[in-house]
C-alpha cells in the first residue's frame, strides 16, 4: 500500500507556484488509481499556513510543515534536512515533487539519504497492473523511456509544465509542524540574493506563448557581402517586445560572444536551446537564421507548433523538424512582421 | 588566504550528439544500437566542470585536479586521447557502462567509492565538481548522491560561476528559473558543484599537457576497476524514439510581406 507524499516549497511570498499544483495533480491521479493508497502533503517555507490553505480542498488527508526563516531560502543543507524530516513524519513510500531548481538541487540527495531512488524530469506518471510507472526522456530528449521501480522510497521529480495544475480550491487546512534540528554545519552556506538582467533586458520568459529562436545567420555576411549586426539586434529586440516572446538561441550564436566577436549583447548561454542548452515548453516556436541541426532541435522537444525561416531549403528544419519552413531572408520577414505587430 | 584545493571532477563519455541514436532491447535492459561503435565525446557539462576545475587550480597554487570517469575502458581511452590534451589532471578510471539507462544511485556509489579511495584525500580542501546533468541519463541526480555519500551538504547545481573570496569563502552563481542566477556564499571547502556552462571556452589542444597527462592516463586505464551496474529493482517497460516526424511544408516562393502576414496570423491564432 503506497503512501504518496507531495513535497513542496513555498515561494518567498508564501504562495505555491504552479509546478506544485501540477505535481499535486499527478499525485492525486496516482492516489485515485491505487486502491488503499494515502495522499499527504508536506510544505517547507518560512510560513506554510497560507500555502496549505490555498490547496485545502485537495484530496490529501494530512498536511505536514517545516517552517522558519532558515527554510525560506533555497539551500541544499536545510532543504535536505527539512525534506528528510517530513518524509519520516509522513512515513511515505512515494514522493511526488515539482522539479523546480530548488527541488532539483536537493531531492536526489534526499533519496540517497533515505536509502531510496530518485527519478527526475518525469513527464508522465501512471499506474498499470497496480504498479506505478513514470515516463522520462534519455539522451537529451532523443528517446522516451517508461520505467518502474521496486525500491521505496521512490522520489519522483515532475517536470514543470508537463502536467495540468490541480483545480483544488482553498479552505482551512490544519498543518502538523515537524521539528528539524539544524546545526551550524547546515548553515555554512548563505543565500546572498538573486542576480537577474534588468527588467527590459530580461529575454527569457518561461510563460510566453511563443519561443523565438535566433541562429548564427543573424551575424553572418548577407547578400550584400556585409554583416548587419546592429540591424539584427534592432529587429530581434523589436520582435520580442511586440510579440512578448521568450528568446532562445542556437549554440553557435551564443558561443560567438565568448570568442570576442561583435555579437548580440542580450544573448547568453542561458538562452541556448538544445543538447547542451535548455528544453523549454512553449505552445509555439519560431526559428530564424538557424540551421536546425539535431543537437539544436532536441531542445525543441516540448515546443508545440514549429515554424522556421532560413535561406537554406535543405536545412534541418526541412527534414521533419518544423511544421512550416519559409525559405526567405529573415531580415526582410522579421522587419515586416514587426511592422504588422506594431500596427496591431 | 590561498587554499590548495583538491578538485575531483566526475565526468564520463556520451555518444557524439551528431550521431543518430536508436534504442534497442538487450539482455541487460535498454541500450543503443551499435553502442560500442558510436564515436564518443566527453560529456559536455562535465567538460565545462573540468575546464573550470583546471582554471581554478591554476589560480590557486598547489591545487590538483582529478578526473573520475566511469565508462567502457576502450571508449574512455579513445576520448582521453583528446581530453588529455586540454588541461592537466590525473585520471581515475572505472571500467563499466556509461549508458544513460544505468541507475544514478549505482553510478554514484561507484564514483563516491573511487573518490574516497584517492590517496591523500583531504576533505577540508575538497571540491567535487561534475556536470549538473549528463547528456545520457540527463537526470541531474548522480552528483547529489555522490555528495551525500561523501558527507557533503554544501551542494550547488547549475553553477555558472565560482569565485574564491580573499577570506577563502566561495561565491557561487546557480541557474534558477526564468534566466536568473541565485548567488550564494559558502564558508569554504568542502563543497560540491554541478556545473552548467560556466564562462570558459573549450581549451585548445596542447600536446605538452597531453604528454604529461598520458603518463598517468594509461596506467589508470590499465588498472581501471571493473564496475558492474546491475540496475537493481529498475525495469523498463519501453524505450522508444518519438513517433512524430513532422510533415514539413516548405514555402519557397512567397514574398517577405506575404510570409510576414502568415506568421503574424499564426502568432495571433
Ligand atoms: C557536443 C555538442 C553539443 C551541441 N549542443 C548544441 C546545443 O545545445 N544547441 C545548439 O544550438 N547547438 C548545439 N551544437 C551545435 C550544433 O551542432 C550546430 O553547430 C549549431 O546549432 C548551429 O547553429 P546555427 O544553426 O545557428 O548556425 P549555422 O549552422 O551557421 O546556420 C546558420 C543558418 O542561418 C541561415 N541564414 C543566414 N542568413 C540568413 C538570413 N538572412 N535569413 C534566414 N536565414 C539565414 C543559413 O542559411 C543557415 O541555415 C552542439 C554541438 C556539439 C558537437
Amino acid at each position: 500500500m503506497e503512501t504518496i507524499l507531495v513535497l513542496a516549497h513555498t515561494e518567498t511570498d508564501g504562495s505555491l507556484a504552479k509546478p506544485v499544483r501540477e505535481a499535486l495533480h499527478a499525485a492525486a491521479a496516482l492516489h485515485k488509481s491505487l486502491a488503499g493508497s494515502k495522499l499527504l502533503v508536506g510544505l517547507i517555507g518560512e510560513d506554510v499556513q497560507a500555502a496549505a490553505n490555498s490547496i485545502a480542498a485537495s484530496p490529501a488527508t494530512k498536511y505536514f510543515g517545516v517552517t522558519g526563516a532558515d527554510f525560506s531560502v533555497s539551500r541544499y543543507a536545510t532543504d535536505a534536512a527539512a525534506a528528510e524530516a517530513i518524509f519520516k513524519a509522513a512515513q511515505a513510500t512515494v514522493v511526488v515533487a515539482p522539479a523546480t531548481s530548488r527541488w532539483a538541487r536537493v531531492l536526489p540527495g534526499v533519496a540517497q539519504r533515505l536509502g531510496g531512488r530518485a527519478d527526475t524530469h518525469v513527464t508522465g506518471v501512471a499506474v498499470a497492473d497496480g504498479k506505478i510507472s513514470v515516463n522520462r526522456w534519455y539522451y537529451r530528449q532523443r528517446m522516451e523511456g517508461v520505467l518502474t521501480r521496486t525500491q521505496r522510497p521512490w522520489i519522483i521529480g515532475v517536470d514543470p509544465g508537463s502536467h495540468t495544475p490541480c483545480e483544488c480550491g482553498a479552505g482551512a487546512a490544519s498543518v502538523e509542524m515537524v521539528p528539524v534540528n539544524l546545526t551550524e554545519a547546515n548553515k555554512r552556506t548563505t543565500v546572498v540574493g538573486i542576480r537577474e538582467p534588468k527588467a527590459d533586458a530580461q529575454t527569457i520568459r518561461p510563460d510566453a506563448e511563443l519561443l523565438f529562436v535566433t541562429g548564427a545567420g543573424w551575424t553572418k555576411k548577407q547578400a550584400d557581402g556585409q554583416t548587419h549586426v546592429p540591424e539584427a539586434e534592432k529587429l530581434i529586440l523589436g520582435f520580442l517586445k511586440q510579440a512578448r516572446a521568450s528568446l532562445g538561441s542556437s549554440k553557435s550564436l551564443v558561443d560567438l560572444g565568448g570568442e570576442g566577436q561583435a555579437v548580440l549583447p542580450f544573448l547568453s548561454h542561458l538562452n541556448q536551446i538544445g543538447q547542451t542548452g535548455a528544453t523549454p515548453r512553449h505552445a509555439k516556436g519560431l526559428s530564424t537564421c538557424c540551421h536546425g541541426e539535431e543537437p539544436h532541435t532536441v531542445g525543441w522537444r516540448f515546443i508545440g507548433e514549429r515554424r522556421a525561416i532560413s535561406l537554406d531549403p535543405n536545412c534541418g528544419w526541412a527534414r521533419g523538424k518544423a511544421d512550416v519552413l519559409y525559405v526567405a531572408d529573415a531580415f526582410a520577414v522579421v522587419a515586416k512582421v514587426n511592422e504588422l505587430l506594431a500596427a496591431g | 588566504m590561498s587554499t590548495a584545493y583538491q578538485i575531483v571532477v566526475c565526468g564520463s563519455i556520451v555518444p557524439d550528439p551528431l550521431q543518430t541514436l536508436e534504442p534497442i532491447a538487450s539482455p541487460t535492459g535498454p541500450a543503443l544500437k551499435n553502442e560500442m561503435m558510436l564515436p564518443a565525446v566527453l560529456d559536455p557539462w562535465a567538460g565545462h566542470a573540468l575546464y573550470e576545475a583546471a582554471n581554478l587550480a591554476k589560480n590557486q597554487p598547489g591545487s590538483k585536479v582529478w578526473l573520475v570517469s566511469l565508462g567502457p575502458k576502450a571508449k574512455l581511452q579513445q576520448v582521453m586521447m583528446t581530453v588529455a590534451q586540454k588541461v592537466p589532471f590525473e585520471l581515475v578510471a572505472l571500467d563499466g557502462s556509461a549508458s544513460g539507462f544505468t541507475d544514478a544511485t549505482e553510478t554514484a556509489a561507484a564514483l563516491a567509492d573511487a573518490i574516497a579511495a584517492i590517496p591523500g584525500l583531504d576533505k577540508s580542501r575538497l571540491l567535487v565538481f561534475g556536470g549538473w546533468e549528463s547528456a545520457s541519463r540527463g537526470a541531474g541526480a548522480t552528483m547529489q548522491m555522490v555528495g551525500e555519500r561523501l558527507g557533503l551538504v554544501d551542494q550547488f547545481q547549475g553553477v555558472d560561476q565560482l569565485t574564491v573570496n580573499a577570506d577563502g569563502s566561495l561565491e557561487i552563481l546557480e541557474r534558477i528559473e526564468g534566466g536568473k542566477h541565485q548567488v550564494s556564499k559558502c564558508a569554504g571547502a568542502p563543497a560540491l558543484l554541478g556545473w552548467a556552462t560556466g564562462n570558459l571556452p573549450e581549451p585548445r589542444n596542447n600536446p605538452q599537457v597531453g604528454m604529461v597527462n598520458m603518463r598517468t592516463v594509461m596506467p589508470a586505464l590499465q588498472k581501471a576497476k571493473p564496475t558492474k551496474l546491475a540496475g537493481e529493482g529498475l525495469s523498463f517497460a519501453s524505450v522508444a524514439l518519438p513517433k512524430q516526424l513532422r510533415e514539413t511544408q516548405i514555402v519557397k516562393d512567397k514574398s517577405p510581406d506575404d510570409i510576414a502576414k502568415e506568421i503574424v496570423e499564426w502568432i495571433k491564432k
